[in-house]
């Protein structure tokens, strides 16, 4: 279980998260939308303790990442897998390094490594690409390897940051085929943050919309296509008149 | 100023407890030994090959036949030993590595890998700090001892062909004076420097904040502030343990 309770953040003047809650059962993958500048990134680096709120409580499990000392923060994190935006691979390691970095400190056993990290690798379409540097890789390639870091550990709780954005329609719903794989196999409690309706539909138990710093919709996708919210209405139909100003 | 201290000192005390993840640094020991020593070493001999050239052509003409000429040997040994060996090898190095570990580190951090490392839930600076700071300790003195032999070859040469100096004369001024106490002196100040270049760039790297302009201010700064820092720590050492 995930459980943000009113986060608030402000970078100087610029008021980012005004009282987000939000509650991820375990097991649920809950979709996390909104425009570009809401506060989207910052909000899953929160959940992931990269970033501390002003005021409000991270809950992972029963436990709080707000406050808690590095050495708690980081045993969580060992339960965590976190798929960056911009990718974040270190570009001084080929790509299966990339990965094998992720599966030695996880614990995997030696012998289960290298293996492993091909695998997980060939589910996001990479196989054959394990020796390439980051910088030899499609930005979308370099989002699937970044995937790829992140599920390899077979973590419990996931935080997708736009983890299709960039992708072909083809390449997106294999992504969205390992979310959903994930959360059968491990019962994966998961947040995914993306602008993609379709595949946010496809995934998501319930679809969340950011706006103005706090869940200003919160329901699941057969209720999305059906709502009255004006927000949600030109998000979704990607209408800007229908955009209520804020 | 107060709060840069203290900064420091956390970054200092950070780094001090990533040692104990042990697993985390030491596979990466060795890159880092060779990449920060042994790929210093033709630099730090260049210079030294110079510096020793120098010497003894500078004293000769500065003892103008008043002092006997066999102290050339006297004056480049001391001096390279004790000063221009460590010192000038932690200056070029504090541009040739404090540079480039703050850039590395720096991008590091503005292109978010040093978050990922932390999503791994390693420690980075056990992961980046710590295996080059090491590194830094153990490569220094070595680097510097290769420095301070090829400056004494160098003023030696440099005594026999082109003053008029024979080498048993040059290696007689070379020992009068020498104790053992100045080898140790010049590889403590060396260790020291490697410590201040090493983690003066890992601390600017890992601060930086914003964009290829931000990893930019933190390699000037790296370097500067490592230079300063050397200097002052130079004049420490001659009055703690001259
Ligand atoms: N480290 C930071 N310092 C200052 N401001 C920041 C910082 N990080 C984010 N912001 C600001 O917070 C706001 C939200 O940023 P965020 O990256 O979360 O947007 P987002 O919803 O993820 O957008 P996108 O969909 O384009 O990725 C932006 O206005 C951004 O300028
Ligand atoms: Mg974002």
């Amino acid at each position: 279980m995930i459980r943000l309770e009113g986060l608030t953040r402000s970078f100087g003047d610029l008021h980012v998260l005004r009282g987000f809650d939000l509650e991820v059962a375990t097991g649920e993958t809950v979709a996390v939308i909104g425009r570009s500048g809401e506060g989207k990134s910052v909000l899953l680096k929160h959940v992931a303790g990269l970033l501390q709120p002003d005021s409000g409580e991270v809950w992972i499990g029963d436990e709080q990442v707000t406050g808690a000392d590095r050495e708690r923060v980081r045993r969580l994190r060992l339960s965590m897998g976190y798929v960056f935006q911009s990718s974040a691979l270190f570009d001084s390691m080929t790509v299966a390094e990339n990965v094998r970095l992720a599966l030695r400190r996880h614990g995997t056993p030696a012998a289960e490594i290298e293996e492993r990290a091909r695998e997980s690798l060939e589910t996001v379409g990479l196989g054959g690409w394990e020796g390439r540097y980051p910088a030899e890789l499609s930005g979308g390639m370099r989002k699937r390897a970044g995937v790829a870091r992140a599920v390899a550990p077979r973590p419990t709780y996931l935080l997708y940051d736009e983890p299709t954005s960039g992708l072909d329609p083809v390449t997106t719903s294999m992504i969205d085929e390992l979310v959903l794989q994930l959360k059968e196999d491990l019962r994966a409690t998961s947040i995914v943050v993306t602008h993609d309706m379709r595949s946010a539909c496809r995934v998501a138990d319930r679809i969340a919309l950011l706006r103005e710093g706090r869940v200003s919709w919160l329901g699941t996708p057969e209720e999305i296509e059906h709502t009255d919210d004006a927000a949600v209405k030109a998000f979704v139909e990607g209408r800007r008149d229908l955009w209520p100003d804020d | 100023m107060a709060a840069v201290a203290g900064r420091t000192a956390g970054f200092a005390v950070d780094v001090l407890r990533a040692t104990s993840e042990f697993r985390t640094w030491w596979p990466q020991l060795a890159t880092q030994a060779r990449r920060i020593g042994v790929d210093s070493v033709p630099i730090a001999m260049f210079i030294a090959l110079f510096t020793g050239v120098v010497l003894a052509l500078q004293s000769s003409y500065a003892f103008t036949g008043a002092v006997p000429l066999y102290f050339v040997g006297t004056l480049v040994g001391k001096t390279i030993i004790l000063e221009l060996g460590p010192v000038l090898t932690g200056l070029v190095l504090a541009g040739r590595v404090g540079a480039n570990i703050a850039a590395e580190i720096g991008t590091m951090r503005v292109t978010e890998q040093v978050d990922a490392l932390e999503m791994l839930a390693y420690d980075p600076l056990a992961y980046l700090a710590v295996p080059r700071v090491t590194a830094g300790l153990i490569t220094f003195p070595i680097v510097v001892a290769f420095a301070v032999g090829m400056g004494i070859v160098a003023g030696w040469i440099t005594s026999t062909g082109l003053l008029d100096l024979s080498s048993q004369e040059f290696v007689r001024g070379l020992r009068m004076f020498y104790r053992p106490f100045d080898l140790r002196y010049a590889l403590i100040k060396s260790a020291s420097f490697g410590v201040v270049v090493t983690s003066v760039g890992c601390l600017f790297g890992y601060t930086t904040s914003g964009g290829a302009e931000g990893v930019g201010r933190a390699t000037t700064r790296a370097v500067v502030v490592a230079c300063m820092v050397i200097l002052v720590l130079d004049a420490f050492w001659a009055v703690v343990l001259l």
